[in-house]
């Protein structure tokens, strides 16, 4: 779609399934997906995935989203080579991926902007969101706005008082937000609630899932609608190079970015994908979010994934200084992922992040998001590794406004 | 031990439907749970469901998640559940365990159900477990001798609720309303014709949960169910008590008013 007047196809939202990368008839991604929810859910899940397998074949409803894609959340994003932050990443060629430059400053747009108008093709008017650090609750709020739909939005009452000024943002956009006091009152409390919610008003009510987990529909639909990130990135380098990156560097919390920039790439044997997890603070100190790198097999929200839990099932908190990253699961496609060993994922310390938060601002007049900056971590690391011969490509998931109240903290500026 | 066909057997013979109680496991407190099970097995409950705290329970209320969450706090795990499980089935009655999947998942499907079956259990409830990934489970559980137990809900087609009522033994629980566990007003209309209809494709007995609180409306649903669960009405008492003694005399007369209520 870089060139006007260039239609989203659908083969752009789901790829062309010839690596076998699409879940089977019950959302399975190997053992790892699938539904594990009230049977109450099971109609609405079928719904949602009825709706979207007519939608993304339907030219219409194409059209409308890569029209909203263009005109309203500014894509195709550029792509940035930053030859100084390169020096200290082993002299490897390090290219970004501009997700922060879209409309709400991160890419959690792609997906909003495609539910959104699923909700429409679903006849419902009501959304209902999670959100932990408040970014996809904004982009939900921000969508909802635009398609005149009713918006509320779920958020731990600890997330609540660390985001305020994104609480504020959502309720300028015409959302409510509820502030969820229960359990450990952030974002797996507030994505509980959400279902409570959406299973009580079902007949309304699009549950509009942020990230690639959940039950089957929503790692594949998510995926689908954040794929473009991929998509663009890969014809981008070939113009921008002349050929495809060594490497893909992705944060991973949930893991909606790095599936985005990943799917394109997974046919592409030559190009190794690495997905970075908050390593907090270490994984020894117990105080981490490493769900993939030191989890093990379960069940959570909806889906069969890998899940940080004790030795009885029971969900641990997840820690990271970076809120989006703050969650003890992770999408399915993930852990099949992982355990085909496709792609890799390794952990990322809150200081190492915030050390590339601090150069990538410095070198390049660029501020990331601290999610963001596990990715740019990372590649600093796999840089040196590979040597300065490589060409790395890394989401910049999105940028780092929305950090400031961290930062100022962190480096007591 | 009571097995739910002998308990469904006895409440068809009194022309009557059986009266089920939900407790979490560790609430009020270790053993207090046996005690306040106790009290709701004297008071004329025929079953009782034993929760297993779990740390996300999205198909739960608040008061049922507070009582949860706080038998976490205590420190509650499977193996303090399975002592539950044996102190309540010594009761006389027919004593399952409601569950999220995860627990069970992790502890390891076939031990799960052999040491509930040892502890003198009668089968589980498993509300986030679909007919689709429920095949493991139903074999451990039938080489264990304990019934399976799944969720039909309003929203459910009929060909869902076949799917579910055949991977079902001892009873199916038809959720009353599309929501989350807690007490209401109002029992939902819907719930006589999910009976009706969960009735077309299976002759096990259909029992109705969510939203029953008071004597009456166990009355009410015990005119067109199998039975009648109640969960969140005790729980809500129990916490309002100022102390255990007075939670179970408090759970008692509410019970009592059930039995009644299911014989009327």
């Amino acid at each position: 779609m870089a060139n006007e007047g260039t239609i989203l196809t659908a083969a752009d939202l789901a790829g062309n399934g010839a690596h076998g990368d699409d879940p089977d008839v019950h959302g399975k991604f190997g053992i790892f997906g699938g539904r594990f929810v009230p049977e109450a859910l099971i109609p609405a899940l079928d719904e949602v995935a009825a709706v979207y397998e007519k939608a993304k074949n339907d030219a219409e409803f194409l059209r409308e989203f890569d029209h909203l894609l263009r005109t309203y959340a500014g894509r195709p994003t550029t792509l940035t080579d930053v030859p100084r932050f390169s020096e200290q990443a082993g002299g490897a060629r390090i290219v970004l991926k501009r997700e922060d430059l879209t409309h709400t400053g991160a890419h959690k747009i792609n997906n909003v902007l495609g539910q959104a108008l699923l909700t429409k093709r679903l006849g419902k008017k009501r959304v209902i969101a999670e959100t932990g650090a408040g970014q996809h609750g904004v982009a939900t709020a921000t969508a909802a706005a635009l398609l005149g739909l009713e918006c509320v939005i779920y958020m731990g009452a600890v997330d609540c008082e660390r985001q305020a000024l994104n609480v504020a943002r959502m309720k300028l956009l015409g959302a409510t937000v509820v502030p969820v006091t229960n359990g450990s009152q952030t974002l797996k409390d507030a994505i509980n609630e959400a279902f409570r919610d959406w299973v009580t008003n079902v007949d309304t009510t699009h549950y509009l899932f942020g990230t690639v987990a959940g039950p089957h529909p929503f790692p594949e639909i998510v995926r689908d609608f954040a794929r473009i990130i991929g998509v663009e990135a890969r014809r981008q380098m070939l113009e921008l190079t002349g050929k495809l990156p060594d490497a893909v560097c992705a944060a991973v919390g949930g893991g909606s970015n790095a599936i985005g920039i990943f799917h394109a790439f997974i046919g592409d044997e030559g190009v190794q994908l690495h997905g970075y997890e908050a390593a907090g603070h270490g994984l020894e100190s117990g105080e981490h979010a490493l769900t993939l790198t030191a989890g093990s097999v379960g069940v959570l929200h909806g889906s069969r994934t890998y899940v940080l839990q004790d030795d009885e099932g029971q969900t641990i908190e997840s820690h990271s200084i970076s809120a989006g990253l703050d969650y003890p699961g992770v999408g399915p496609e993930h852990a099949w992922l992982k355990d085909s060993g496709r792609a890799t994922y390794h952990g990322v310390t809150d200081d190492e992040a915030m050390a590339a938060f601090s150069l990538l601002a410095r070198a390049e007049g660029i501020i990331p998001a601290i999610e963001s900056s596990h990715a740019l971590a990372g590649a600093q690391r796999l840089g040196r590794e590979l040597g300065p011969e490589a060409t790395i490509l890394v989401n910049l998931s999105g940028r780092g406004d929305k950090d400031m109240g961290t930062a100022m903290k962190y480096f007591n500026l | 031990m009571t097995t739910l066909q002998t308990v469904f057997a006895k409440a068809k013979a009194d022309n009557r439907a059986a009266l089920v109680g939900y407790l979490p496991a560790g609430f009020p407190s270790k053993g207090g749970d046996v005690a306040a099970a106790a009290a709701l097995v004297e008071a004329g409950c025929d079953v009782i469901e034993i929760g297993l705290p779990y740390s996300d329970p999205l198909m739960d209320g608040p008061t049922i998640q507070d009582a949860v969450h706080r038998s976490l706090i205590n420190g509650t795990r499977i193996a303090d559940v399975m002592r539950t499980v044996e102190g309540v089935a010594a009761t006389g009655a027919a004593t399952l365990v409601m569950t999220y999947w995860n627990p069970v998942d992790k502890y390891g499907a076939e031990r799960f159900a052999r040491d509930l079956a040892n502890a003198g259990g009668v089968g589980t409830i498993t509300p986030d477990l679909t007919p689709e990934e429920s095949e493991p489970w139903r074999a451990a559980s039938a080489s264990a001798g304990i019934d399976t137990v799944f969720l039909v809900a309003p929203s459910s087609t009929d060909e869902r609720i076949k799917a579910v009522v055949d991977c079902c033994t001892g009873f199916v629980y038809a959720a009353s309303l599309m929501g989350v566990t807690g007490a209401r007003e109002t029992v939902n209309v819907a719930a006589e014709g999910l009976v009706k209809r969960t009735r077309a494709h299976t002759d096990l007995p259909v029992c109705v949960g969510l939203g029953v609180g008071t004597g009456a409306q166990a009355a009410e649903v015990a005119a067109y169910a199998d039975g009648v669960i109640v969960g969140s009405a005790f729980i809500r008492r129990i916490l309002d008590a100022p102390d255990e003694a007075a939670g179970q005399e408090s759970i008692s007369v509410l019970a009592r008013g059930m039995a009644q209520g299911v014989r009327r």
